[in-house]
């Protein structure tokens, strides 16, 4: 995909990325993966997209938590 | 809203009562509650996903809230008290029957690679690229979009359900999690995951991606 990326130390395929960005969810990342995730995330056109929809469920998530427990 | 998980008690931040309820008053607190018993039991299925540990958990929120009668200025108010008083009967069920809730799976999936569900290359690539959802804000809050979310968690195994609204729905820590069901950080973390990526393709089936 990107010749740099792949270069650097830091490289996640895209299918790590996506497994990060969910583990992220529920667990702190270690360092290493943040950076490599930052890194990615700031080269890659495609694993934004999924970014945010992790950040769409993140919000609907907060919405239902809250619907019909505090108005009817 | 943070829960204690030590305190059986409703959480501090619902509204304090208002002042003592007299014996009529107190007759309409009673018929109030059998009205919202519907709601918690709505609740209580999602979250533990068996009729008998639902009805327990609902009965002991009812009894909880009878034994001391408050007035609230409104139906919501009374409504938010008592999915307090749910939230934390509902933690203290799933504590007492421990790994008994998520150890009844009954499901194949275990052994499955959780992004088998996802089209990616063998190099990692996307083999297709994920969908735009847009920016959906306004229609997250929308009924037919709750209507969804609930269709969506029902579908989930049960023992991956009650991890998945352990942690989101009781907004309970990974960690705490862990402790009170005495799991490994892997086990839930490997659950959690395959829930959020069912949920993710539920909701991009029935809701995102539609006509």
């Amino acid at each position: 995909m990107n010749t740099l990326i792949s270069q650097l130390p830091f490289r996640r395929s895209c299918k790590e990325v996506v497994a990060l960005l969910i583990a992220q969810e529920d667990r702190a990342l270690p360092l290493a993966d943040r950076l490599a995730l930052r890194l990615h995330l700031s080269i890659c056109k495609t694993c934004p997209v999924f970014q945010r929809q992790v950040l769409t469920l993140r919000n609907a998530m907060k919405q239902w938590r809250h619907y019909g427990s505090d108005d009817t | 809203m943070k829960l204690n998980p030590a305190s059986p008690d409703p959480p501090a931040t619902v509204p304090p009562p208002v002042h003592p309820v007299d014996p009529l008053s107190k007759l309409e607190f009673e018929r109030q509650l059998v009205v919202l018993r519907p709601d918690l039991m709505r609740f209580a299925r999602l979250q533990l996903r068996n009729e008998t540990w639902a009805e327990d958990a609902v009965s002991e929120t009812l009894l909880a809230a009878l034994s001391k009668p408050q007035s609230f200025q409104a139906r919501s108010q009374l409504k938010t008290w008592l999915v307090g008083i749910l939230k934390h009967k509902l933690i203290d069920g799933l504590r007492q029957r421990g790994r008994e809730v998520v150890l009844d799976s009954g499901y194949e999936d275990d052994q499955a690679d959780p992004l088998e569900h996802m089209a990616f290359t063998a190099s990692g690539h996307f083999a297709t690229a994920p969908a735009d959802w847009g920016n959906p804000e306004q229609a997250l809050g929308s009924q037919q979009f709750m209507q969804v979310m609930d269709a969506c968690t029902q579908q989930l195994p049960p023992a991956q359900a009650r991890l998945f609204l352990m942690r989101e729905w009781l907004e309970m820590s990974s960690e705490e999690i862990c402790k009170e069901l005495t799991l490994t950080p892997t086990h839930l973390y490997v659950q959690l995951h395959r829930a959020r990526l069912r949920l993710r393709e539920c909701l991009e089936l029935n809701w995102f991606a539609r006509p």
